[in-house]
């Protein structure tokens, strides 16, 4: 067994030794035998040139020597001592370099850490540092000391595929962790490691994704961003060798690394924007590798001012013909299936910089196939080719050796039998660093004319005509109409052939004329079949054959006639037509160009609840202008204003949601238990359909938290639900932040089914956490405050500065400095009175204030303590038994609070509930007696003063936010809808225009649905449907009901 | 005399602060009882303006506008300006199988095994479950308790809600066998989702067909109930097969089919047990019922839609569409009721659900009827239940307004079988320990009504 194995490779290493071997032996390295030594030095004649996108030279010679170019003109003389080589009717192109390689340092694929990367789950057991031994970082995913040029080896299976497609070489790296070392720029040659490399350091890699890290920080997009964020700080400060840290080398490699250029794999349109924004921040700029959608965003990447590695994998066509499975594939799916060929050309219509990559392909085999298809879509050819040639190599720095076809550069380059984006040309051989591999080697001659045919038997000489077509396509004439069969291979030719059978010939017809005259592999020959093989001397073939009868024979072909080079068969065609993009890329997102404006309104007549103290007005005028309520009264006016008849309806502020976890990447970073350094607002989302359903609940800002994880968890983010915006745009603007803390079940992880192993696993053991981080956090502050009076002093004093050790910045302490310091603010899930009661405890003694106690079901029970530290509370309306520590919770609890004093809210937690807030707040008149305008304030004027954005949101004011909502009924029945939900003065929401989008979604389902099966029955692959499950975050807290496609991520180990 | 009673009561409670443990069943209802000046909801549909309901020994005797009420020691309600309705009923509930989700010692409600046909629900029902008379204070007076489980899961029963034990709750015993329907759905790529710091790995395995092998299961389960039938027509048995003789009502009507499941392809398939066994139907869950309203309707198949408030299936639905498909099985003709599994509120607001219905197309007399008698005839306790009509029973809740809608609900009595029952539950007794700690001066436990 193992012996054959062996023979296999062996013979397998053998064939593929290049032909012109030992073109030249590395110095240091022993000989076996004796030396051979030769200059591979060669003259390419009567060839078209393409040396780079902007000269083509007709004609021309090109001479190498040594694997590099000597000379490239239409005047260069062929020296002597060189191979000519005639490459008439031939092309030239410099070879194609993929930037975003891992051949030859590819991961084992066996790593024994199933589940790649886990340890994130919410309740799963937590690995807290690295499992990597050696003088390395605490984090595992941080590999900066990985250098693929160490690791690298030659491996010509994964080289061979990547030569036919046209590459030479490629920048390779390994593809595994957050920070990924450096990656190294070598040919696809074959000769020996130390020869291939061009440039051993070539680039620093990094990503969002922790690979084979099987440690569980981070757990999330948020966590991943921070840890990014804080090894450029830690890295910044090792430069200072700072002694408790020793010997660091992910560090010493991470700054090493800063020099060179910054690659990061972002995968994904909105992960591009994160990861540039992180550059931003260090002074980095990314080149970014994108996923494919980033048509989608393409003005946000145009802004990015990165250069970009476009993706060639397209999604694939799935079989939607059931109904059934096409019911769970969603439009945007669909839309971008449709759309995804066309995203090179839209980064060439924006006009920016970027490089093509086999990366991703399913298979290397549908490189062409996909390019070709870009091209269809609006690619042009001289940008694919810059693409894969000037680009990549201007971004690494190696120009001067590869990427255009001059002089002293590396000789590696295709030969191709046509320009080499047709769809007909083939590439015949890759030259790689003066080594000729061949690809197709029988596309050099085109064999393709009449050739006279004549065959030796022993009953005497037969004459044919032989019209061939291609290598494996003729028509062959004699007495009689023949059935034919043949190959040719560059050099072999093999001929067979029998008299037609008459059920052929009756059957064949006139369509049928190729499977006759076109010796198509379809036509079975008798096994009486005369059968030739011979070879190739150009214009004239002889061999050996085989007659029916079983005689030999002997037989010869003279080409007689040459055939005229047909055209390439492809014409210029217009791109392919492709719907227009949505704001957000999902159904009810807006087509481009007809986004929403902000206008200027004048709703008349309506039952005006304005939260201030005039109440509610009867019979009443609002007008909004440029974003602001510009007035409230009667009989307002505004020339062109549009006006909205409020008669019988109800307009009010807009509902805030004081605790929402929609529209973010990641909710939850619990693989520790204080992780103030994350934020959420690193990684909002801004195409998610909860921020459209929730408009249609009137709600027009959602406060977007962390989940409970943990004690302290990340910053939080407000937003204002402004549909079909960016993440940035989002926002809403100059807002103080805000930070989740968490106590109780979520924080010790009760509900863990694996047994909890994070400390702390009691209420007890909460405490403790809050004080030491707020104790390490005055520490910290205290240290910085030092170092910089001792700055200031030998400043002053014009000291050196050298002796002076910079503390080491820590964002997770810069967050819990900013609460000391009341510039951030505390929003904390709780629930029973001891650990409200504490906390209460813990922030008087540090001298912090907590913002709002969340959830705070237990509320009632402690609302003068909670009054008197200064807290809000934001509470569900009526949950209750789902937990232990629910069990006392009631639905008087908001109106208890509220009579006692404090500012009171009612959030919802849940993606559904949020859409209904307003019914809600009207539980707390069922449960407590509240009036109309105390539960309404519910959620909005309150939620508004605990956010601190009361002077802008929350009532009906002039001059606040135009930020409105028309209702049908009065809002706080269950018969109230949302008819027109406002913000910024932006109809985002207008319910009338909701059944027209819901129509234009069905529309272009069908449509898509029919192109999709469309696409199966003219025979093209495609795959099973696959339902398109969305990521749902929640708090972890409990259950919701948001369907069957959804997959809450932070909740899956209790599913 | 019987306000000096109240009084008494009302007395001793801001004496020494109740626990639920003192709120007691009360006995059965003896003599006659008029309640007057009501606008009564049928529960049929139809409202009636001024009416008078009289009840004898717990049953309604007479209903209309043209009853003469005795003078003399009869007693009257007098519900002028308030609202009546059918007590309502909570069609799939875990009540008093699960206490608390989180804690696994609370919850009896889900067996091992996939074949649990024989598991009855009943025989864990707790009567004293802290839940119960939450629920009551909302109106619900009778619930449908249902286990739960990965296949057959076993048999519900119909309970109302004030009695000392199971026996006294029981209404109507094992009426429903219910089965879980596998997936039949592609499992999620979640690679897709790898972004996000590497969550998922590979490990979410696409070796199985989830399609496949619910099919299978669903064939097994097919194959169970044909060899039931063969049990069943052999008479006698040297082996008695306990799992067979729990289905037995399946074949003989006394029981019903409730199909847990949500996507067209699990209702097609239980289309089939109609046509292949003659099972009465019912379709539990049903999200995408919408789609196949008139086939349901064709086969004679009832559906207990089970949160209306819930998110659209796919984003491309229509942004109400879970509120609307009540008004689709409406328009349809099929019999249908309205739950609310939601695990944190625990059923309480099933008048809600029936209100949103209400607010997407169905009338509010249709909303309510969903809650009422559509539940009574799903669970074929029609006969006792589900409307205030002659001969049924009298469970009846008066309200200050609209019941479906938050902002009017207010529950201020409610009879079970006829009797008054103590609406105070561990809500109103904790609102009503710190209203005195603050003294604030709101309670909420119930003066007694009459």
């Amino acid at each position: 067994m193992r012996k054959s194995l062996f023979m296999y490779r062996l013979v397998f290493v053998l064939t593929l030794l290049p032909v012109t071997s030992g073109l030249f032996g590395q110095a240091t390295f022993p000989e076996n035998g004796v030396v051979d030594p030769r200059r591979g030095s060669y003259a390419f004649t009567n060839a078209t040139i393409v040396k780079d996108v902007a000269t083509t030279l007709n004609n021309a010679t090109m001479v190498i020597k040594d694997g590099k170019i000597i000379s490239v003109g239409t005047s260069t003389k062929v020296p002597a001592g060189v191979v000519e080589i005639d490459c008439k009717g031939k092309f030239i192109y410099p070879s194609f370099i993929d930037i975003y390689a891992d051949y030859g340092t590819s991961l084992p694929t066996a790593q024994g850490q199933a589940g790649g990367g886990a340890g994130g789950g919410f309740f799963a057991p937590q690995q807290f540092v690295s499992n990597a031994k050696g003088p390395y970082g605490w984090n595992q995913a941080i590999k900066s000391e990985v250098d693929a040029f160490k690791v690298f080896a030659i491996d010509d299976a994964k080289a061979k595929p990547l030569r036919e497609a046209g590459f030479g070489t490629v920048l390779s790296h390994m593809r595994d962790g957050i920070s990924r070392g450096t990656g190294t720029v070598v040919t696809l040659g074959t000769s020996k490691e130390n020869l291939v490399m061009l440039k051993e350091k070539a680039s620093a890699h990094y990503s969002f994704s922790k690979g084979t890290s099987t440690q569980s920080y981070p757990g999330s997009m948020m966590g991943t961003i921070a840890l990014l964020r804080q090894s450029f700080l830690d890295a910044q400060w090792y430069k200072q060798r700072p002694t408790e840290e020793g010997v660091n080398a992910s560090l010493q490699a991470w700054n090493d690394n800063l020099s060179l250029p910054q690659i990061f794999d972002a995968n994904d349109k909105w992960n591009c924007l994160r990861a540039d924004r992180i550059g931003d921040e260090f002074g980095t700029q990314y080149i970014l590798k994108g996923g494919g959608n980033e048509y989608q965003r393409i003005k946000e990447m145009k802004a990015t001012n990165a250069a970009f590695i476009v993706t060639l994998n397209y999604p694939q066509a799935q079989d939607v013909e059931d109904p059934n499975e096409a019911r769970f594939v969603s439009l945007n799916d669909m839309k971008h299936w449709e759309m995804a060929p066309a995203n090179a050309a839209a980064f060439e219509k924006a006009g920016i910089s970027f490089c093509l990559t086999t990366a991703d392909l399913r298979n290397i085999t549908q490189f062409w196939t996909n390019l070709r298809k870009a091209m269809e879509y609006g690619l042009s050819e001289n940008k694919a080719m810059e693409a894969l040639t000037k680009t990549p190599a201007t971004l690494l720095g190696v120009y001067d050796k590869v990427g255009s076809l001059d002089e002293g550069k590396i000789a590696n380059f295709i030969i191709t039998n046509g320009p080499v984006f047709n769809e007909k040309s083939v590439i015949i051989q890759n030259w790689v660093q003066g080594e000729k591999y061949s690809v197709k080697d029988d596309a050099w001659t085109n064999i393709a004319g009449t050739y006279k045919l004549t065959v030796n038997t022993p009953a005497g000489t037969e004459n044919y005509t032989l019209d061939v077509k291609s290598n494996s396509s003729l028509s062959m004439f004699g007495k009689d109409t023949l059935s034919t069969k043949f190959t040719y291979d560059g050099k072999s030719i093999k001929l067979s052939y029998a008299p037609m059978q008459r059920r052929q010939r009756g059957g064949g017809g006139p369509g049928g004329g190729g499977a006759f005259g076109g010796g198509q592999q379809a036509v079975q020959l008798p096994a009486s079949a005369t059968r030739l093989a011979g070879y190739s001397t150009g214009t004239e073939w002889n061999g050996t054959g085989t007659d029916s009868l079983g005689n030999s024979l002997t037989w010869t072909a003279v080409l007689e006639k040459a055939a005229d080079p047909k055209p390439d068969s492809v014409k210029k065609k217009d791109p392919v037509a492709v719907g227009k993009v949505l704001y957000p890329f999902m159904p009810f997102g807006f087509e481009e160009g007809s986004q929403p404006r902000q206008e200027n309104i004048l709703i008349k007549n309506a039952t005006v609840w304005t939260n201030e103290k005039e109440g509610v007005l009867q019979n009443t005028d609002v007008l909004l202008k440029n974003g602001k309520i510009a007035a409230i009264g009667k009989n307002l006016s505004d020339a062109g204003a549009r006006v909205i008849d409020g008669t019988g309806k109800y307009v009010s502020p807009g509902i805030i949601d004081e605790h929402s976890h929609i529209a973010a990447a990641s909710i939850n970073e619990g693989a520790q238990v204080v992780t103030s350094e994350v934020r959420i607002t690193d990684n909002l989302n801004p195409d998610d359909i909860n921020i459209y359903r929730q408009l249609s609940g009137g709600v027009t800002s959602s406060h977007i938290l962390h989940g409970s994880a943990n004690v302290i968890g990340g910053q939080t983010q407000l937003i204002k639900l402004r549909w079909g915006a960016n993440a940035e745009d989002l926002k809403f603007k100059n807002w103080d932040g805000q930070i989740k803390f968490a106590l109780g079940e979520n924080v010790k992880r009760s509900a863990s089914t694996q047994g909890n192993t994070r400390y702390p696993d009691t209420r007890m053991g909460v405490e403790q956490v809050l004080i030491d981080a707020f104790t390490r956090a005055k520490d910290y502050k205290k240290a910085w405050d030092d170092y910089n009076t001792e700055k200031d002093k030998l400043v002053k004093a014009k000291k050196s500065l050298t002796a002076l050790v910079m503390p080491r910045r820590d964002l997770e302490l810069d967050a819990l400095v900013e609460i000391l310091d009341r510039k951030r603010f505390i929003t904390c899930h709780s629930y029973v009175q001891s650990e409200i009661t504490g906390l209460i405890d813990v922030a008087d003694k540090a001298g912090f204030k907590v913002n709002t106690f969340t959830h705070i079901l237990e509320g009632y029970k402690v609302a003068d303590k909670m009054l008197k530290h200064g807290a809000n509370a934001s509470t569900f309306s009526d949950w209750w038994a789902y937990k232990m520590e629910v069990e006392d919770a009631i639905p008087y609890n908001a109106a208890i609070m509220h009579k006692v004093g404090l500012n009171v809210a009612i959030n919802s937690d849940d993606a559904e509930m949020a859409r209904r807030l307003n019914q809600e707040a009207a539980k707390t008149m069922k449960y407590g007696d509240l009036t109309e305008e105390e539960a309404f304030k519910m959620v909005t004027l309150n939620p508004a003063k605990m956010l601190r954005v009361d002077d802008r949101v929350g009532s009906l004011k002039v001059g606040k936010d135009a930020d409105v909502v028309v209702w049908s009924d009065n809002p706080l029945s269950i018969y109230a809808k949302s008819l027109y939900t406002i913000v910024d003065g932006i109809i985002y929401f207008d319910r009338a225009k909701d059944a027209d989008m819901q129509k234009w979604v069905d529309n272009e389902r069908t449509r898509l649905i029919r192109k999709m099966n469309g696409e199966k029955r003219s025979g093209a692959a495609v795959v099973a449907a696959t339902p398109s499950y969305q990521i749902i975050h929640s708090c972890s807290d409990h259950g919701h009901s948001h369907g069957l496609l959804t997959i809450d991520v932070d909740n899956l180990d209790n599913q | 005399m019987r306000r000096i009673f109240f009084s008494i009561l009302l007395g001793g409670f801001f004496m020494t602060a109740f626990s639920q443990e003192t709120v007691l069943p009360t006995p059965p209802h003896k003599g006659t009882m008029y309640i007057k000046n009501a606008t009564i909801h049928v529960g049929n549909g139809t409202v009636i303006n001024n009416g008078v309901i009289q009840i004898k020994d717990g049953k309604i005797e007479k209903v209309g506008t043209d009853i003469v009420i005795p003078q003399g020691d009869v007693k009257v309600i007098d519900v002028k300006g308030k609202q009546v309705y059918p007590g309502i009923i909570l069609p799939v509930s875990n009540l008093g199988l699960v206490e608390i989700s989180a804690i696994r010692a609370s919850s009896d409600v889900r067996e091992i095994g996939e074949m649990n046909p024989n598991v009855r629900s009943i025989v864990a029902y707790n009567t004293d479950s802290k839940v119960i008379n939450t629920l009551r204070s909302q109106g619900v007076l009778m619930a449908n308790i249902v286990p739960q489980g990965s296949f057959l899961a076993g048999s519900s029963s119909v309970v109302q809600l004030d009695a000392w034990n199971y026996q006294d709750a029981a209404v109507k015993t094992d009426g429903g066998m219910h089965l879980y329907m596998p997936s039949l759905m592609p499992r999620a790529d979640l690679s897709r989702f790898g972004g996000g710091g590497g969550r998922f790995g590979p490990q979410q395995s696409t070796s199985t067909d989830p399609v496949k092998e619910g099919l299978n299961k669903i064939e097994e389960l097919k194959s169970f109930f044909t060899q039931a039938k063969a049990y069943f027509a052999e008479g006698t048995h040297k082996e008695t097969n306990l799992k067979f003789e729990a289905v037995k009502g399946l074949f003989d009507k006394s029981q019903r089919l409730y199909v847990h499941g949500n996507t067209v392809r699990q209702m097609l398939v239980a289309l089939d047990f109609v046509k292949q066994f003659n099972f009465d139907v019912v379709i539990v869950g049903g999200s995408d019922c919408w789609q196949i309203a008139d086939l349901l309707k064709q086969h004679n198949v009832s559906v207990i839609l089970g949160q209306m408030h819930s998110l659209p299936t796919a984003v491309d639905d229509d942004i109400d569409q879970p509120y609307k498909s009540a008004a689709a099985l409406q328009k349809a003709g099929v019999i249908f009721s309205i739950s609310d599994d939601d695990p944190q509120t625990r059923g309480k607001n099933i008048l809600f659900n029936a209100g949103t219905a209400a607010t997407y197309g169905l009338s509010k007399e249709e909303a309510l009827q969903a809650i009422t008698l559509n539940a009574a005839k799903i669970m074929g306790v029609a006969d006792k239940a589900g409307s205030i009509e002659v001969g049924k029973d009298a469970n009846i809740v008066i309200s200050d307004g609209d019941l479906l809608d938050m902002r009017t609900s207010k529950v201020t009595a409610a009879l079970i079988q006829g009797r008054e029952i103590d609406l105070t539950d561990k809500h109103k007794l904790l609102n009503d320990r710190f209203n005195k700690k603050y003294d604030l001066k709101t309670p909420t436990t119930p003066a007694k009504p009459f």
